[in-house]
């Protein structure tokens, strides 16, 4: 019991650092790959090519004027900021991030926690995530900040439902909804044993869930609550200080649990191609794993921004029409073909 | 271990609930509901239907509520404006949540308590799945049209409504 | 339409394939991710600096003679061909014993150019006649308050031990007109 304790908390602390970390280095690589897609530099004065910034950036957000405006709903305003970094953290617990390591006759899973329901509890913690920016917006008592909170919420159930749906597609042919399970069923992948990984399969569906997810983390084309041009700083105009910082972490973080989702769902998470023949023990093929899933999961870091700095921002009324009209359909449609597909070809 | 988790979300549910009543700020009433939510969801999970709790909280939590959320704040209920209600109408309120206690109570009094099927794969999507659309078909379909029937009226009673020649002119 | 340039914009349905945005937001990702490995156009200031013209007009400065006097008489040339008016003067006397700080018997006590008005078209220095005021290549640095952007003539006037080559700047044809001694204004 002591022994199994010991191995969650270090894989805990272990995987909650590598989310942090990578969070605050997204804001570094974010800066830079605005900047390279601009023909410009980007930071680079804080250490060796900046590679210091986050930490000047984290220091200036802890040091900055905490201010609470005096109209505001006091707890809530507080509550807000520390729900979204809940919440987008408690999302990256069911990430498996490799098969098993043995170690002295053990098996230690890289995943911290493998629930039967697996990908619904990502849905469900995605969906509460809404409400750090709801609480938020509405407690600073400011109309830009409300507004940005109303276009949130209206965009992130709009798009729940097409991205549940397609999940559902992708779950019809897994049959299993652990995503563990997921995982080990796209093994393998080129080489022997060819299993493809699930975008082959679902490549209408991946893109519904991306064009979802974008959505969710309400980045770029899909920004609207924190829209500049018309709301000033939408949902977190009042905020300053490291409650600010935990918006916009929650943010990177989100995003980072999002890209993992992306890569366990539909690129074959910690599989990686040739795995089976390069004739490696199982532990050298876990930690193999977890830095190919970690490298996938990068790729859709990058794939968010290089989106971001490349696409205007829709307007709202585009942005429902795409989600109710566009993909909702499409991802329905999606469900019937899968559905038809798996009784004809008896798949699975 | 189990029982002080059900003692624990037992009174977080109850409290929170009693909260939903009585805030007088209706935005606090929903985020109460919120936890109420929540804690109803953990009671799913200590009666091991994981996928009833995720469900509850995907739909009830994170969907509902938030809509619910967003019409309060649409519609900025203040003190000034808060409708002033005669003491009859408060009266009949009493009255007919008193009669649906009453109902409650003496239909849960006259129940028995079915001994349930235990174990950890009870509530499971498989299990779930097939005892919905093996043994409850019926009702299931049934409900669905319900939902159904309801999306068609809302969407009714939303679409503009065609406006006649005369007035167009 | 008295032009016959303007151009009647069409608001054309869009088709299939512009409606989906796929190739749209696939031609855009391209561009941006050509755009990754161009070279990069930024100049790091401090270290590097941009290359300029060999004739670029920068901060001016006020000449000393080969003994180190300044040069300058405030005759006022340089304040009546600024067209922005970003240069004031006072005059004064120069007293016995300042003729090795002062060339002529009339010099500037106070000489001022506001570099925020300043739009460095260089009529000052072709207007002086005593070759005192020159632009340099030197980039007026940013301040934080509009009064500090005032330059007087600690800023203005060149050190006696740190001379500023404006040479580079002269173009061939001024530099022959300077080696005709007979003319007035070379003497």
């Amino acid at each position: 019991m002591i022994a199994f304790l010991t191995y969650k908390i270090i894989l805990v602390l272990v995987i909650f650092t590598i989310t942090l970390a990578v969070a605050a280095y997204s804001t570094y690589a974010e800066r830079k790959v605005a900047a390279f897609m601009q023909d410009r530099i980007g930071p680079d004065r804080a250490g060796p090519f900046g590679i210091f910034q986050p930490l000047a950036d984290g220091l200036k957000f802890i040091y900055k004027e905490e201010i609470i405006p005096n109209v505001s709903n006091k707890l809530l305003f507080i509550v807000g900021p520390c729900v979204a970094m809940l919440t987008a953290l408690m999302a990256g617990v069911l990430i498996p991030w490799g098969d098993t390591v043995t170690i002295g006759g053990i098996a230690y899973s890289l995943q911290i926690a493998d629930l039967n329901v697996g990908i619904l509890y990502v849905f469900g913690v995605v969906s509460i995530g809404v409400y750090g920016i709801m609480i938020g917006g509405w407690s600073s008592n400011n109309k830009f900040s409300l507004l940005g909170a109303i276009r949130a919420s209206a965009q992130m159930i709009s798009y729940e439902i097409a991205m549940g749906l397609a999940i559902i597609a992708l779950i019809l042919m897994t049959g299993t909804l652990s995503l563990k399970e997921i995982s080990l069923q796209q093994a393998g992948g080129v080489g022997s044993h060819w299993t493809m990984w699930n975008v082959v399969y679902q490549p209408l569906g991946f893109l519904i869930f991306i064009v979802c997810a974008f959505a969710e983390c309400n980045r770029t084309p899909f920004d609207l609550p924190e829209c500049e041009t018309e709301l000033v700083g939408g949902y977190h105009t009042e905020y300053s200080s490291m409650k600010l910082g935990f918006y916009l972490f929650a943010e990177y973080i989100n995003m980072f649990v999002s890209s993992a989702v992306i890569s366990t769902l539909y690129f074959g998470g910690f599989n990686f191609p040739f795995m089976n023949d390069l004739g490696l023990t199982q532990n050298w093929i876990t930690i193999l794993g977890a830095i190919a899933l970690f490298a996938k999961v990068l790729f859709f870091v990058f794939f968010f921004m290089w989106i971001r700095w490349t696409i205007p921002r829709f307007r709202y009324d585009q942005l429902m029409n795409l989600g109710w009209k566009g993909l909702i359909p499409l991802a329905i449609l999606n469900i019937g073909l899968t559905g038809f597909f798996t009784l004809w070809l008896g798949h699975k | 271990m189990t029982l002080y988790a059900f003692y624990f979300l037992t009174f977080l549910a109850i409290i929170s609930a009693l909260l939903v009543v009585f805030s007088k700020n209706p935005v606090y009433s929903i985020l109460y509901l919120v936890i109420t939510f929540f804690a109803i969801a953990g009671h799913y999970v200590l009666l091991s239907a994981q996928f009833l709790a995720a469900v509850h909280v995907i739909v009830y939590a994170g969907a509902i509520m938030v809509l619910f959320l967003y019409v309060l704040m649409m519609l900025n209920l203040n003190k000034e404006d808060e409708p002033h209600k005669p003491t009859l109408v408060k009266f009949a309120a009493v009255l007919a949540a008193g009669i649906l206690l009453v109902v409650l109570i003496g239909s849960l009094k006259g129940a028995s308590v079915i001994q349930q099927k235990t174990g950890p794969e009870i509530g499971l999507v498989k299990n779930l799945g097939k005892v919905l659309f093996k043994d409850f078909l019926f009702p299931f379909e049934i409900s669905s049209i319900l939902l159904l029937a309801a999306m068609v009226g809302v969407v009714m009673i939303g679409k503009d409504e065609p406006k006649s020649k005369t007035e167009s002119e | 339409m008295l032009t016959n340039r303007s151009k009647v914009v069409v608001k054309k349905e869009m088709n299939f394939w512009e409606r989906i945005y796929l190739p749209a937001i696939f031609g855009g990702v391209a561009v941006t991710i050509k755009h990754m490995f161009r070279r990069k156009t930024t100049v790091r200031f401090p270290e590097a600096k941009r290359e300029i013209s060999s004739v670029w007009r920068g901060q001016h400065v006020l000449k000393r003679d080969e003994k180190g006097a300044e040069r300058c008489t405030a005759c006022g040339l340089c304040a009546v061909a600024c067209p922005a008016e970003a240069i004031t003067m006072t005059a004064a006397e120069r007293k016995k014993g300042e003729e090795g700080l002062y060339r002529e018997e009339k010099y500037a006590s106070v000489y001022e150019i506001n570099m925020l008005r300043c739009i460095f078209c260089g009529l000052c220095e072709e207007a002086c006649p005593k070759e005192a005021i020159f632009l340099t290549d030197r980039i007026v640095p940013t301040d934080f308050q509009r009064n500090d952007f005032v330059y007087g003539k600690d800023k203005l006037v060149e050190k006696v031990n740190e001379r500023i080559d404006v040479s580079v700047r002269q173009t061939p044809a001024v530099t022959e007109f300077k080696k005709h001694k007979s003319l007035s204004h070379n003497r």
